[in-house]
């Protein structure tokens, strides 16, 4: 095994940024470059559907840009040589070469951490107003709009579509999702809880309508309205499009990695080719601790991943298995909605709260006779305690028993603040 | 002797350092993180690294005092 004397990190957001950090905190002090094809320094991506969208406070001043690092920081405390504005075109495994414009950066160890981009609607390309959210340059640019009042739809009742419409709300501007689904948010969180969350949209003034599509984006330069299959439509001045993520793959083609649903690795984030490793939204990892192979969308594994692929690809030999319980969160209004485990599951059950009344509400997914995930709105002090029980593999029937007795202890508590 | 300790200007109750280190770490039913012990001994150093990493608003440190 060669010592490992340069490791290159493709993608410059979370995961990179991570991988970056964990290789000097194993005292690593070979070169390092970070390439990135967005031309910011890394930046923190949740908010940008959250509080960035939000409006000015009393001295008129915007939410600021969640910036990860500076310059300088990255530079020279962390030694790394940062190469932004253009993306990565071409790996070759042999030579080991990464391309990049007209460079040929060579590497011992190589991280891939280019994460996911939008899926876009066809033929709304020069559609002003019509825009996905990814990027900080998305965001901007949707904020501009709400800030202009515009009146907003979002394509797609996911997670993020949903945050947007509820800044809108916020706002005080009105606010339209439009989903092909009968039932939104079903791959994050199974039938019957997509359709209990869903209803927090009609609870807040926002407009669901699903299971119909949309046949149209008109306007003249700009967006006018929003035509459905259905024949109706929405008049609109901003179009926000969140129809879900492709993994940023095309420059991997040839390169003998094996893609399928982003980059398949094994557990310990390893492509299968010598030095390379995959970390992020674009890694497709077999998860040991739920047993099943996944791809996150998500912080926690983003950031985890990137620190666990770095040090694998260091150091080899003593590489350490990456297992997680999933875990993802998103703000709607003023709930909190946390998720924790995987939501395919045998069994669904509320086991706290209802949904029909608001508030906050705690529901079990079961798999086998194995606790498998866990929901909860508003619940912030009861989804840990469910993730540590399915880290440790823990039985439908304890977490069972283990809800009823935090419901009666919530209930007692509530009575006895009256 | 190392300790953790929090800012709670930047922690929003995410409480995915609650799941790696519970003994430490716990968010009550309004959301806030309540800090339950901040001393660290040698064997439990690992568990509260990973939940200084696992931030996702980089609230924690670990310091020594
Ligand atoms: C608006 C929004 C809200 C979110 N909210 C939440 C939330 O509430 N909770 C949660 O858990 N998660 C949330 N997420 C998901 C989370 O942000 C992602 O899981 C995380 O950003 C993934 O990090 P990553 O580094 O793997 O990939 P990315 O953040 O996608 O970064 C990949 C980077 O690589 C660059 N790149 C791509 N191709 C190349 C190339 N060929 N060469 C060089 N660079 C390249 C890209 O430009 C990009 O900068 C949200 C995401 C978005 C967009
Ligand atoms: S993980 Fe961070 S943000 Fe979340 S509760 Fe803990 S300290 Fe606060």
């Amino acid at each position: 095994m060669t010592e490992v004397r340069r490791l290159v990190v493709v993608g410059a957001s979370l995961a990179g940024l991570r991988a970056v950090e964990a290789a000097r905190k194993t005292g690593y002090d070979g070169e390092i470059v970070l390439i990135g094809a967005e031309e910011h320094l890394p930046y923190d991506r949740p908010p940008l559907s959250k509080a960035f969208l939000g409006a000015a406070d009393e001295s008129g001043a915007l939410p600021e840009v969640p910036w990860f690092r500076t310059e300088e920081t990255l530079r020279d405390e962390l030694g790394v040589d940062v190469r932004l504005g253009a993306p990565a075109t071409a790996l070759d495994t042999d030579a080991r070469l990464v391309t990049v414009g007209d460079d040929a950066i060579a590497y011992d160890a190589l991280v891939i951490a280019t994460g996911a981009h939008a899926r876009v609607l066809p033929g709304t390309e020069g559609l002003d107003g019509v825009y996905p959210l990814r990027t900080l340059d998305d965001s901007l640019a949707v904020r501009d709009k709400l800030e202009a009042g515009a009146r907003t739809v979002v394509i797609g009742a996911g997670f993020i579509g949903s945050e947007i419409a509820s800044t809108a709300r916020k706002r005080g501007l009105e606010a339209t999702i439009v989903e092909a689904l009968p039932t939104p948010l079903v791959r994050a969180t199974g039938h019957e809880m997509g359709a209990a969350i869903a209803s927090l949209h009609e609870l807040n003034g926002t407009t669901l309508r699903c299971g119909v599509g949309v046949s149209a984006i008109e306007g003249d330069g700009k967006v006018e309205r929003v035509v459905l299959a259905d024949g109706s439509a929405i008049d609109a001045d901003l179009v926000v499009v969140g129809i879900g993520v492709i993994p940023s793959v095309d420059w991997l083609a040839g390169s003998g990695l094996t893609l399928d649903n982003g980059i398949v690795c094994d557990e310990n984030l390893w492509t299968g080719i010598p030095g390379v490793y995959a970390a992020g939204d674009v890694a497709n990892w077999f998860n040991p601790t739920l047993g099943e192979r996944q791809r996150m969308e998500n912080w926690t594994a983003a950031a985890e991943q990137g620190a666990a692929a770095a040090r694998n690809a260091l150091d080899p030999d003593n590489a350490k298995a990456y297992g997680t319980v999933p875990y993802f969160w998103s703000d709607w209004y003023d709930v909190r909605i946390q998720f924790v485990g995987s939501p395919d599951a045998d069994e669904v059950r509320l086991v706290d709260g209802d949904p029909a009344s608001g508030g906050r509400w705690v529901a079990l997914y079961r798999r086998g006779d194995r606790l498998i995930g866990a929901l909860t709105v508003n619940g912030q002090t009861e989804i840990m305690k469910y993730r540590v029980q399915i880290m440790k593999g823990g039985s439908w029937d304890d977490a069972l028993a283990f809800a009823e007795t935090r419901r009666r202890a919530h209930e007692e508590k509530l009575a006895a603040s009256v | 002797m190392k300790c953790v300790t929090v800012d709670f200007d930047k922690c929003t109750g995410l409480g995915i350092c609650e799941s790696l280190a519970p003994d430490f770490f716990e968010v009550n039913d309004d959301g806030e993180l309540l800090l339950l012990k901040a001393e660290i001994s040698d064997t439990e150093l690992q568990e509260v690294e990973e939940a200084v990493n696992g931030c996702p608003t980089e609230a924690l440190k670990i310091v020594d005092q």
